[in-house]
């Protein structure tokens, strides 16, 4: 655990068929650092993701997350991470208490662990008149919170948030961005894939992500120097622009 | 373990979160059981009758009287011409047509012998053979009759006669409810379990729950337990309100013992749920799950020798049997219900239901993948 890197990535490669959707990715994630995984919708971030937390078999190429081997030691990776997907992963019909209980339970923890977690989580989020109602009740803006916050409720050492923010109001955006810095703070790394440029601000590193491959990556600031780009969302475009996938 | 119950208790919470289900899961067995042995046997009543009469003469009138006393035939029509008969054929509205030729009295009395017709409508099949049955029964009955008044009787009877009576065992008043009734409870018990099953898995593909629990550590055993304990429980709740309702509504009470039915069951009951589960792991969406498990359910119920005997079956079908639960549950619940059979006669019917529940829950862990 004394590897400066949390997540070694080695020409990682995923195709389905004929079509390469991430194309040979080599990259690393520091041990406590927000990552952000730029890209337009098909650049290949789910993907990329789903294979270093386990859900998706690569096609070749390998990578380490934690201590353990994708290929191999899926199951241990699961136990170690935290995972927010794009689609929205709460059971709608049960309440907030339920579905925090529900997932401490699976992850094996203790049950005063649990209350212990859930009593924090109904602080932070200001949602004490809110833990006895169905998920289904909650604004999405309020969901997505709650949905990070049972992610990481095992305290895992590194969390992959799909598109966290997607269909957010700016207001919750930033607040779930203050979420996602205190978790930082508390050392957890954060793997985190948007397309809301301006996010990119509050990643230490980012990488763009272009039909599967990564086109550029370093801080935001070494990035806008060497593109000599205004802004991300500038230099993004730029990159993007180059796409040859029709997704896009 | 505790992982399990974490499941199983997540599962409970919403099943009776929606109120449907809960209404579903008691109105269902109380409703079939209810509706279906009083309405759905065998028994063929009110058979349309119609007569086409060219002979009118007190011979006819007296058979038809007899015909129609058996309560089991209506005269519905009195015609003068066949074709006029075949018109109420064609209408259904006639299920056999009986043709009288003229001169039957006088040939009867002159002759000793006289032809009728009888035309069947053969649309439905059983309905047509047994209510030709019947018909032929009564007419020999009355054949017998005029016979009788007829001939005087010699000393000796010169033809002895063998007379059959028989004597129904273990249903001796052919009671045809308690015939239905436990095999109803077993489709019931499959409907509930195979279906909930199935699509309770199929529900967390199509919402997308099932990437969180993929990506969790938990293991696929205890994922596919905890899916079908709850179901299991539901299941014998349901069988519990079906014997329930065999007993106070049709005063059907078990031979042989209760326990048995529920160990059966215990069997039975994981057999049709990781049969559900294994469908769902085979589709992506409830609807997918609906048309497969119909499919399923058709062949099943229907070569389960719930309705057709399963002795009287193609060999090849009678093969397909062995590899069909409902047909273990149907012969086992009639054996204990009706007959009072033990332990030892279902063995090889509990053993059969291991050696499935062992395969298909396997098959469905295997086919479950959390790594795509």
């Amino acid at each position: 655990m004394n590897n400066e890197y949390i997540i070694e990535v080695d020409s990682l490669t995923k195709k389905f068929g004929s079509f390469t959707a991430v194309d040979k990715i080599s990259f690393t994630v520091k041990r406590g650092e927000i990552f952000g995984f730029l890209g337009a919708n098909g650049a290949g971030k789910t993907t990329a993701i789903k294979m270093l937390s386990g859900l998706l078999q690569a096609s070749s190429g390998s990578a380490r997350v934690i201590d353990f081997n994708i290929n191999k030691e899926s199951e241990k990776i699961k136990a170690n991470i935290g995972y927010m997907s794009q689609r929205f992963s709460l059971y709608d019909d049960l309440t907030v208490l339920e579905n925090m209980k529900f997932y401490g339970g699976i992850y094996g923890l203790s049950n005063s662990k649990i209350q212990m977690k859930t009593d924090e989580i109904v602080k932070v989020l200001h949602i004490q008149d809110y833990k006895d109602k169905l998920v289904k009740s909650l604004p999405l803006g309020w969901k997505q919170k709650l949905a990070f916050s049972i992610s990481i409720l095992h305290e895992p050492p590194l969390v992959f948030l799909d598109e966290p923010t997607g269909g957010v109001d700016p207001v919750t955006r930033r607040e779930f961005w203050e979420l996602i810095v205190a978790a930082a703070h508390q050392g957890t790394t954060l793997f985190v894939t948007t397309h809301y440029m301006d996010e990119a601000e509050y990643c230490d590193t980012v990488s763009i992500m272009v039909d599967g491959r990564i086109e550029a990556m370093g801080s935001p600031k070494y990035l806008k120097e060497q593109f000599n780009s205004p802004d991300i969302h500038t230099l993004f475009v730029s990159l993007a622009r180059q796409s040859k996938r029709t997704e896009i | 373990m505790r992982n399990i119950l974490t499941i199983i208790r997540k599962e409970f919470q919403q099943f009776f979160r929606d109120s449907g289900n809960v209404r579903m899961i008691l109105a269902m067995p109380i409703i079939q059981l209810l509706i279906l042995p009083l309405a759905a046997d065998y028994e063929v009543q009110n058979i349309q009758l119609c007569v086409v009469d060219h002979d009118h003469s007190w011979y006819v009138n007296e058979m038809i009287q007899k015909i129609t006393s058996s309560g089991y035939v209506q005269l519905t029509a009195y015609e003068e011409s066949m074709d006029k008969a075949m018109q109420l054929f064609e209408h259904d509205k006639a299920d056999i047509i009986l043709e009288i030729m003229p001169n039957f009295e006088k040939e009867l009395i002159t002759q000793n012998e006289a032809s009728i017709g009888i035309s069947i409508n053969a649309i439905n099949g059983p309905r047509a053979s047994i209510g030709g049955q019947y018909l032929q029964s009564i007419l020999q009955d009355y054949n017998q009759q005029i016979r009788l008044k007829w001939i005087q009787f010699p000393k000796i009877n010169p033809l002895p006669m063998l007379k059959t009576e028989f004597s129904y065992w273990f249903n001796p008043s052919m009671d045809y409810r308690h015939f239905m009734v436990p095999g109803i409870l077993v489709i019931l018990l499959t409907m509930v379990g195979a279906n909930l099953s199935a699509l309770n898995f199929v529900k967390e593909k199509e919402i997308g729950t099932i990437e969180q629990i993929n990506v969790s550590p938990i293991k696929k055993y205890e994922f596919i337990l905890g899916k079908l304990i709850p179901f299991w429980i539901m299941g014998q709740f349901v069988l519990t309100i079906g014997l329930c309702i065999a007993y106070w509504i049709y005063g059907i009470r078990p031979e042989g013992s209760i326990g048995l039915i529920y160990m059966f069951s215990t069997f039975y009951l994981f057999v049709v749920l990781s049969f559900g589960l294994l469908i769902s792991t085979y589709v992506n969406t409830q609807q997918q799950t609906m048309l497969i498990s119909f499919f399923f359910m058709m062949i099943f119920i229907l070569l389960s020798g719930l309705y057709t005997s399963i002795d009287s079956m193609p060999e090849w079908a009678q093969v397909v049997t062995i590899f069909n639960p409902i047909a273990y549950f149907v012969k086992v619940n009639r054996m204990v219900i009706m007959k009072g059979s033990d332990f030892w006669d279902i063995l090889p019917s509990i053993l059969a239901m291991i050696a499935m529940a062992i395969v298909l829950i396997s098959w469905s862990v295997l086919n479950y993948r959390k790594k795509a």
